[in-house]
């Protein structure tokens, strides 16, 4: 018998608080990317869990696009990032406050 | 301890799981070095991938480490490198007044009411559709992620093709240097 | 009937129309010649219709001009009524305004807005006249606004003086007062009885509670003091003199101010439902023509004099209209129109002679040099003073005897009334016509010459007709006389005459003895004299100080009201709830520009907030 969908799917939430918790609190560009992929990731797990107990290919089909978004995603971000940051001396997003008001 | 209606190897498996996971996810958050922080995201996505095997998704596991631990992070890696790796963050002081209270509740009413939905629903509630069944479990599923991909998600499949191109012109496009005007002004 | 009807309403209208748009092409004679004309046709076909109006049976035809207002249950026709009353009123507007527009080709001669005057005097009878023979109260209100309209473009005629431009306001706002009380009367009316006719008004009538029939009195009392010169909206009336002769003798002492009356007698029927009303009526009258009296006596400007004469004539016509004799207030506001417009268009023609001087200290001893002015004058003094055989006595006894009968103290008063009457009528008419001769820097020296013959003519006229005025209503023929022709209006049989002989003698005698005592004290205390600080109070000279009070209790709390709402309200309140709003807005964007932190964080954090809510309310839901 295999472990509960329950725990895996509180393990998932977990996660997904933690990665958002993370995106919020930190400063630096590329921290805050990664809290990302935490988020992501807890999102396939959710879905795996859910094929799995529903006995579904579907949501594994779901799973193998968001990766391919997340990558395409992650390509896009740390090119803005790069193109921002290249001049300054920090990666923290708290500087890029004008547009402010 | 946990009952054992569950077959030990499982609990383990499950056990195992997690502590990568929440030990990546912790650090990633909390270290201040972003190379080290990029590390531990790689933890969290091997347990994740165990996480994905042990749901019978063999192919997404892999497909995990191979694209997610393997290409994504080496990106995260190489953009740190490039814009300077010895960029620290000042962890304990947060500018912007009560951040990190209301993220903290924030996000703690979020995870609660997602249990607690989740919960309420008896966990996993709905339907299995039509498309295709699971494997059994212990065997690989390629077979039928890969019928389901190009069968019914087709078009979805050809249009992620599509992103991946776009992305990477836009990439070309936002990393590249002004050389145009320079080129034009020595001409 | 119905075409004659409406040609009296018309021609004056037709006189209108044609000098308003004509005017300027037409020489100052062809403008007398039309103004006067139509009027006079106007009078032909009111006899015509009188005439016509004995003939009928019913006496009462209702013209119906076309369907005006239809609106819900509210339906106004613009309609004539032809009665008795509406028929004696069209004959002696008409005839005497036929009278005065005559008089004013000559008085105004040379004027250089000769045009505009016909235009504004013709414009005023249409209105009197479509006033008197409305058949609902909604068309009578037209009427009543149009002769106020009129009256203050008349009384402002010589606008670049500012006594003429304030007397013309003064009187419109006392007039729009009175309006008020026309209008809730009609309110009231309506709300009850759904019609605003005349005669469906009094089919009606009897279905109003004591209450309402009281209100809707008093209300039109208030009308009727505006319009017709009665305490408490009389002091108008003084200041309307600022106006040509012509007008003040029209308008302010023949038409336009017995309109009041006109419509209290009109609506007797809803009178005869409120004694209490009725009793206000009568007292206000009575007080009125007393205070008036005493005024007058005191006042150096002839025309002034002849103003609160009229103020306190009307008063009598008011009273007797409070004791419900309505046969013989109509009887004295004809008798009155006769001799009133006689005195005035006579002091016209001196004022004329002295190149307008009016002060009666400055006059005296024009007996000789107005060969056709003095005698005319003088039987308007005798008249109007109640000496017999002249209109005046039997009109005036007419109305105290009916007095008598109902009220001993009202009676007392209008005796007393009666003696201050002859007294300074004769005081009057000594200082003008008799004694020495002051006028002689006003001519520089040469002697005043009688008046043209356009404006002795009506003289003549009037005085003939006050002369024998009398025989429309002797008391000993009551039936076959005016007030038996008014009776079915009144819905009553005349009732005159019913108190026994003997006290109707020894009335009569009365008022004889007070007139010729009034008369007998005036002439020896005036006959050397031409100002007395004892026969002439100041109090009295200034109104009782009437307009001095209005001024403290209304005009100035008002003007400072409004002072002050201009100098506090508006900035402060009014901009402020304007400009307040505005700053406010700018504010509150302000303020709502600091959640743009310009922080990405804040902006996730925000997102973050957001899920946990839709999270909070799913779980709500499904829990």
């Amino acid at each position: 018998m295999n472990v509960p969908a329950a725990w895996y799917l509180i393990l998932a939430a977990v996660l997904f608080g933690i990665g958002a918790f993370g995106l919020l609190t930190r400063r630096s560009a590329l921290i805050m990317f990664m809290c990302i992929e935490l988020m992501l990731n807890a999102v396939n797990l959710t879905f795996v869990t859910f094929s799995r107990t529903l006995n579904d290919i579907s949501g594994q089909a779901i799973v193998f696009f968001v990766m391919v978004v997340a990558a395409a995603e992650v390509t896009v971000g740390l090119g803005i990032v790069v193109a921002i940051f290249r001049r300054r001396s920090s990666t923290s997003v708290d500087e890029l406050s004008e547009m402010k008001g | 301890m946990i009952a054992a209606a569950y077959s030990v190897p499982n609990v383990l498996v499950f056990v195992t799981a997690t502590l990568l996971i929440l030990v990546g996810a912790i650090g990633v958050i909390s270290v201040k070095n972003p190379v080290h922080a990029a590390l531990c995201l790689i933890m969290t996505l091997i347990g994740v991938a165990v996480a994905f095997i042990a749901q019978s998704a063999d192919f997404l596991a892999a497909v995990q480490i191979i694209v997610y631990a393997g290409a994504i992070v080496v990106l995260f890696l190489f953009v740190i490198m490039f814009l300077g790796v010895d960029r620290r963050e000042h962890i304990h002081f947060e500018p912007l007044v009560g951040q990190r209270a209301f993220a903290a509740v924030g996000v703690a009413i979020t995870v609660g009411g997602l249990i607690t939905l989740m919960a309420r629903s008896h966990w996993v509630s709905g339907a299995s559709s039509v498309t295709t069944k699971l494997s059994k479990v212990g065997s690989g599923n390629v077979k039928e992620l890969g019928t389901a991909v190009f069968t019914t998600y087709l078009f979805a499949f050809e249009a992620t093709a599509a992103l991946l191109i776009i992305a990477v012109v836009g990439a070309v496009l936002l990393a590249r240097r002004e050389q145009r005007a320079d080129v034009e002004e020595n001409a | 009937m119905a075409t004659v009807a409406t040609l009296i309403l018309l021609m004056p209208l037709l006189g209108f129309l044609t000098l308003l748009l004509l005017g300027h092409y037409l020489s100052e004679k062809q403008v007398g010649v039309i103004g006067t004309g139509v009027v006079a046709a106007s009078f032909i076909f009111a006899i015509i219709s009188f005439v016509l109006l004995l003939h009928d049976s019913s006496r009462e035809v209702t013209v119906n001009l076309f369907a005006w207002i239809s609106v819900g249950t509210l339906h106004v026709p613009a309609a004539l009524l032809v009665d008795p009353l509406s028929i004696t009123m069209c004959l002696f507007v008409t005839g005497i305004s036929a009278l005065i527009h005559l008089y004013s080709t000559g008085y105004m001669h040379g004027e250089k807005d000769f045009r505009k005057f016909f235009i504004y005097l013709n414009l005023f009878v249409f209105s009197m006249l479509l006033l008197v023979l409305a058949n609902n109260l909604v068309l009578t209100f037209v009427g009543w606004e149009g002769v106020g309209l009129c009256s203050y473009w008349l009384v402002s005629y010589y606008f670049d003086r500012d006594s003429a431009a304030s007397a013309g306001k003064k009187a419109f706002i006392y007039n729009r007062v009175g309006d008020v009380g026309m209008l809730v009367a009609m309110f009231l009316l309506f709300s009850r009885l759904h019609t605003l006719t005349y005669l469906t008004i009094f089919e009606r009538a009897g279905t109003l509670t004591p209450v309402i029939a009281t209100l809707v009195v008093l209300t039109l009392l208030l009308a009727a003091t505006g319009k017709s010169a009665q305490i408490p909206l009389f002091n108008w009336l003084p200041d309307a003199m600022e106006g040509p002769t012509p007008v003040s003798a029209l308008i302010h002492a023949a038409t336009m101010v017995t309109a009041g009356v006109y419509l209290l007698v009109r609506m007797s029927p809803v009178l005869a439902l409120s004694h209490s009303g009725r009793m206000t009526i009568a007292v206000i009258g009575g007080v009125t023509a007393f205070v008036a009296a005493t005024i007058a006596t005191s006042q150096k400007d002839i025309k002034k004099v002849l103003a609160f004469s009229t103020i306190s004539q009307i008063g009598y016509m008011v009273l007797a209209v409070g004791v419900g004799a309505y046969g013989a207030a109509i009887f004295l506001m004809i008798s009155h129109a006769f001799f009133k417009a006689l005195l005035f268009l006579g002091s016209g023609s001196v004022i004329h002679s002295l190149n307008g001087e009016q002060d009666m200290r400055k006059m005296g001893g024009l007996q000789k040099y107005l060969p056709l002015t003095f005698p005319t004058f003088l039987v308007g003094w005798l008249a109007i003073s109640g000496i017999p055989p002249f209109a005046g006595f039997w009109s005036k006894g007419d109305v105290l005897t009916n007095v008598f009968e109902h009220n001993k103290a009202l009676w007392a008063l209008g005796v007393l009334t009666a003696i201050l009457t002859a007294y300074y009528m004769t005081r009057l008419f000594i200082l003008t016509f008799r004694g020495t001769e002051r006028f002689r820097e006003d001519t520089a020296g040469h002697d005043p010459h009688e008046s043209p013959w356009v404006m002795t003519t009506p003289l003549v006229v009037l005085a003939a007709l006050t002369v024998v005025g009398g025989i429309l209503d002797l008391p000993w023929v009551h039936h076959d006389s005016l007030a038996g022709f008014l009776a079915p209006t009144f819905g009553y049989v005349a009732a005159g005459g019913h108190a026994d002989t003997l006290a109707q003698y020894g009335l009569a005698l009365v008022d004889v003895a007070a007139a010729v005592f009034g008369l007998l004290a005036a002439y020896s205390i005036w006959r050397n004299i031409t100002e007395s600080s004892r026969y002439e109070s100041s109090f009295l000279e200034h109104v009782w100080h009437w307009d001095d009070f209005y001024d403290a209790t209304i005009g100035r709390p008002l003007t400072e009201a409004a002072q002050f709402s201009d100098d506090v309200i508006e900035p402060q309140v009014i901009d402020g709830a304007v400009t307040g709003l505005a700053v406010s807005v700018r504010r509150s964007a302000e303020g709502l520009r600091k959640v743009q932190s310009g922080f990405v964080r804040h902006y996730a954090l925000a997102t973050v907030l957001g899920l946990a809510v839709v999270i909070v309310y799913l779980v709500a839901r499904v829990g």
